[in-house]
């Protein structure tokens, strides 16, 4: 599609706004007297809103802009929106967070933006140079986000753990891209397809490097064996920071590997499938069997985050149009109740993030009901329970599996969410079942959580009940997906 | 001319002694080195490459790759300062308040 830069702009629209907010809020927090600085919180609000209004305005583009850089397709729109609910709900969880923790509510907010311009762009990259700028605009973004507590060691050390293991996988990462563009002359994705079609790109260097840029991603995504941050990060991490790494980078992640699987290397299909099956396999297995000794209700929503990521490989895994629909679903909701429930876990942490532990919660379905039943309500979902929007994922996931003659993975991923229900069970049954301690201090909540906690279950119980309408519509986004 | 093959057999043992060193090494900066020199390895293949081709897109790549080693840097450095603030130490063994 050819075309003045000028008339293309519009195509970048979100991107742009959230970047001039994202600005606008680090100069006010300059100027603004230390009692207005909470206002921050309303502007990235606006902020999300207007992107939001954009990114709809671009409903029903098809096409590459940017000389081959971006693409806005079906896609590209649903994960952008997909990142402005993610965005939204941590701006909102994130408020009440950080004024209890004493923290930059104003560079708290903006690098929240700037996290979500570097997912957008990688969403809509048609490109390695665009994937890799907005990885690293995600990620550096994410280390300021993660050591932000900057007087607690534990969050000093999730940041460093963060930043070491991110760079070390960016540099696998760039090093595929290098011999991808060494093998095929090109870093544009669908150039890089036809190329290889054409049989004029050397086989081997694309094999490995499919094999180095799946190492990148699979740090990004934490699948096994790229893992071992992931508990350590959202742990030491500030839980509303926790929630948003495991959700939107995540998304992010699967979003650049599925588009440079399928569109830049369909033809080593056979090849990657591999990597992707074994990964799915290791990764669900793993994720859920440590999760079951975990004690630490943080590090337990780690790994569960990290078995999470194994049943969207299995999505990837079919390379089919219904299996990038399930992935688009299921990205989705699972960004829903996982932040719920890390908000609900951030709600009864207290000050100083110190109650993290399973014990923590004993006899909190007495004291306060409203909140034990919602965090019910997410680990249920986690754990995939018919009428939640957890069910309906892994359901649309496991069928597309099913279509596409994965019947093994489809089975291992249903034993896998059987054993999930085990440990998901037991931070309800601590709820419900135990007395509460003698010196039980009631949870703080405030306005702010309350509107993320019901936003979140609304979304569950809407799209667990009618999953219909959000399925098809991300049907309709991969129609024409190549 | 030196063949193409040499930069990219010369980029390769970098890149290896890079990540080896990532491994090995127990002392932060030395990490964060490592890191540095497996990302210039990767500049000297896409350099390497682009000089090849007659190309200039790899040649830009590597520009986009040194400013956001630049930007990491400031902010790696930044999280560093911020440990050892709190731990006196940077030696990675010893940051281990969280094991599973």
């Amino acid at each position: 599609m050819d075309g003045s830069l000028a008339l293309e702009i519009p195509q970048i629209f979100p991107e742009i706004a959230l970047s001039v907010f994202g600005i606008a809020i680090l100069l006010l927090d300059t100027f603004l007297p230390k009692s207005k600085r909470h206002a921050a919180t309303g502007i990235a609000l606006a902020a999300i809103a207007l992107t939001a209004v954009f990114t709809l305005g671009l409903v029903g583009e098809d096409g590459t802009f940017f000389s081959g850089m971006i693409v806005v397709d079906g896609f590209s729109i649903f994960l952008r929106i997909t990142f402005l609910v993610v965005g939204a709900l941590t701006v909102l969880a994130s408020s009440s967070y950080a004024t209890r923790e004493n923290l930059a509510v104003g560079e708290f907010q903006a690098l929240v933006l700037f996290a979500i311009v570097g997912m957008n762009l990688m969403a809509a990259s048609n490109e390695l140079i665009m994937i890799f700028l907005g990885l690293e605009t995600l990620s550096i973004a994410s280390y300021i986000l993660l050591g932000i507590k900057r007087s607690d060691a534990k969050s000093n050390e999730a940041a460093l753990k963060y930043f070491l293991l991110g760079s070390f996988s960016s540099a696998f990462m760039l090093y595929g891209i290098a011999l991808a563009y060494g093998a095929t002359r090109t870093t544009n994705l669908e150039a890089i397809g036809r190329e290889i079609a054409a049989g004029s790109a050397g086989m081997t260097l694309i094999y490995v490097a499919v094999g180095l840029l799946f190492v990148g991603f699979g740090f990004k995504v934490a699948v096994v064996p790229f893992h071992v941050w992931t508990p350590d990060v959202y742990e030491g991490a500030p839980t509303p920071i926790s929630a948003f790494m495991s959700v939107g980078p995540k998304a992010a992640g699967f979003a650049v590997l599925v588009r440079v699987l399928m569109v830049a290397f369909p033809a080593a299909y056979a090849k990657w499938l591999g990597l992707v099956w074994l990964s799915a396999v290791l990764t669900m297995f793993v994720g859920n069997c440590v999760a079951l000794v975990q004690s630490n209700i943080k590090r337990m929503l780690a790994y569960s985050s990290i078995a999470h990521a194994g049943y969207i490989l299995v999505a990837v895994a079919t390379r089919n149009q219904e299996g990038v629909a399930a992935l688009l679903f299921y990205t989705l909701t699972y960004a829903l109740m996982n932040i719920g429930a890390f908000t609900i876990v951030s709600l009864v942490s207290r000050q100083g993030d110190r109650k993290t532990y399973l014990d923590d919660y004993a006899g909190l379905g007495f004291k306060q009901p409203g909140l034990a039943a919602a965090l019910s309500i997410f680990l249920l979902s986690l754990a995939g329970i018919p009428l939640t929007a957890g069910f309906a994922g892994k359901f649309f996931i496991f069928r597309a599996a099913l279509e596409s003659k994965f019947v093994w993975l489809a089975i291992i991923g249903v034993l896998n969410s059987a054993i999930s229900v085990y440990y998901y069970l037991r931070v309800i049954v601590v709820m419900y079942m135990k007395e509460a301690p003698d010196d039980w201090s009631p949870v703080a909540m405030s306005s702010s959580a309350i509107a993320v906690i019901a936003l979140s279950v609304l979304g569950i119980l809407q799209f667990g009940i009618f999953p219909d309408m959000l399925i098809s519509l991300a049907r309709s986004s991969v129609i024409g997906y190549r | 001319m030196i063949p193409l093959g040499f930069y990219l057999v010369v980029s390769a043992i970098l890149f290896s002694i890079g990540a080896y060193g990532f491994l090995i090494k127990r002392n932060i900066i030395t990490l964060f080195m490592c890191i540095e020199l497996m990302l210039n390895a990767v500049n000297l293949s896409f350099v390497a490459f682009a000089r090849y081709y007659a190309l200039l897109d790899g040649q830009v790549f590597v520009f986009f790759v040194m400013a956001v080693a630049a930007a990491e840097a400031a902010v790696g450095l930044g999280i560093i300062v911020a440990l050892f603030r709190n731990r006196q130490t940077l030696n990675v063994d010893e940051t281990n308040l969280m094991k599973w």
